[in-house]
């Protein structure tokens, strides 16, 4: 009897990840945006490429570091996420994509997305490679004109996309939304798709 | 006025009389009824421009217009609201703040806040930042600023 409720417990994982709905808290976007793909420039200077992330839950966000509102907002909304996954945030990699490329040189990122959570990666590039993958997920975002200073805003998408370790568009969130929303559905894509 | 009120008040007094250049509006004036509370700055790394958080808390009969602000730690500060729509977020300087009689208003990550640009000297967290609040009327308010790491919540 007790080995065969050990055996019960032992095949509910399984069965879980066998239901055919399973139900997640954030918007399910499978099969509605491209896989993950990029070529940018990483934090450490580095060419990176989607194919980098691959085994890796990516949390995906646009913003710029002369930002001083709403993407430290976001940033510290995935890094409270990240210390709530606890050892599954080691699978889960938050990646700041720069739509500032102009100011955001490598080492600027590096320093502002560790600033953050040492498991954030900051990406740039130049324009083209940068507005290409904003258009990939339909982010979009518009420079304003700078000022005498040389100092200028930027409009971005709020969204926070998520593709699970084969790079799979899957869920988005926004930065205001509910911290154990995210974590429940990061929990459940690193669970299934292992 | 509360305790707190009344110290940020006699601070501001303080920092008039050794500073011969404070403004005539400013001067001999009555203190603004505003009472500052949770007061932080979210400081970013190099001299990215930091946000600049506080509840303000009209403890007066009038409404009060909040104008600008000031500090010697940043060489400009500015009011900005960050608003969202239609999935996009965006930035912009209000000309003023407005704090209803005996109400408050809150200055929170996501919607008012103060754009602290340049530095005038380093900073790190844990150290406390004066910043100096300016209303329509003329009169000003000192308020010291918690400086907090990036990631603050």
């Amino acid at each position: 009897m007790r080995i065969r409720m050990l055996l019960a417990f032992a095949l509910l994982p399984l069965l879980a990840a066998c239901a055919p709905s399973q139900h997640w808290e954030l918007t399910s976007i499978k099969g509605h945006m491209p896989d993950l793909k990029f070529q940018l420039t990483g934090d450490q200077g580095k060419t990176l490429t989607a194919a980098d992330f691959r085994g890796k839950i990516v949390l995906l966000y646009f913003g710029y570091t002369h930002c001083p509102d709403v993407c430290p907002l976001a940033m510290t909304h995935m890094h409270m996420v990240m210390q709530k996954l606890g050892p599954v945030a080691d699978g889960v990699r938050i990646l700041f994509v720069s739509v500032d490329p102009a100011r955001d040189t490598p080492q600027v990122l590096h320093d502002y997305v560790n600033a953050f959570d040492p498991r954030a990666v900051g990406l740039t590039g130049d324009d083209d490679a940068i507005r290409a993958l904003a258009r990939r997920y339909r982010v979009a975002f518009t420079r304003g004109k700078p000022d005498a200073q040389g100092n200028y805003d930027v409009t971005h998408s709020s969204g926070i996309y998520i593709f699970d370790k084969q790079g799979h568009a899957r869920l988005i969130a926004t930065s205001s939304g509910d911290i154990d929303a995210m974590v429940h559905d990061i929990r459940q894509l690193a669970g299934a798709s292992q | 006025m509360n305790r707190l009120g009344i110290l940020f008040a006699a601070g501001a007094a303080l920092a008039m009389a050794g500073n011969a250049s404070a403004t005539p509006a400013a001067a001999g004036s009555a203190a603004a009824p505003l009472a500052v509370s949770n007061a932080w700055i979210r400081l970013l790394p190099g001299d990215l421009p930091a946000g600049g958080y506080a509840t303000l808390r009209n403890t007066g009969d009038q409404a009060l217009r909040l104008t600008s602000a000031h500090s010697n730690a940043f060489r400009m500060v500015m009011l900005h609201q960050s608003t969202h729509g239609k999935g996009m977020e965006s930035m912009h300087m209000v000309s003023g703040i407005d704090i209803p009689a005996h109400g408050e208003v809150t200055l929170a990550p996501g919607g008012y806040h103060l754009m602290l640009m340049h530095r005038s000297r380093s900073l790190k967290p844990g150290d406390t930042v004066t910043i100096t609040l300016k209303l329509a009327d003329g009169r000003q308010q000192d308020a010291a600023f918690a400086v907090r790491p990036a990631n603050a919540h």
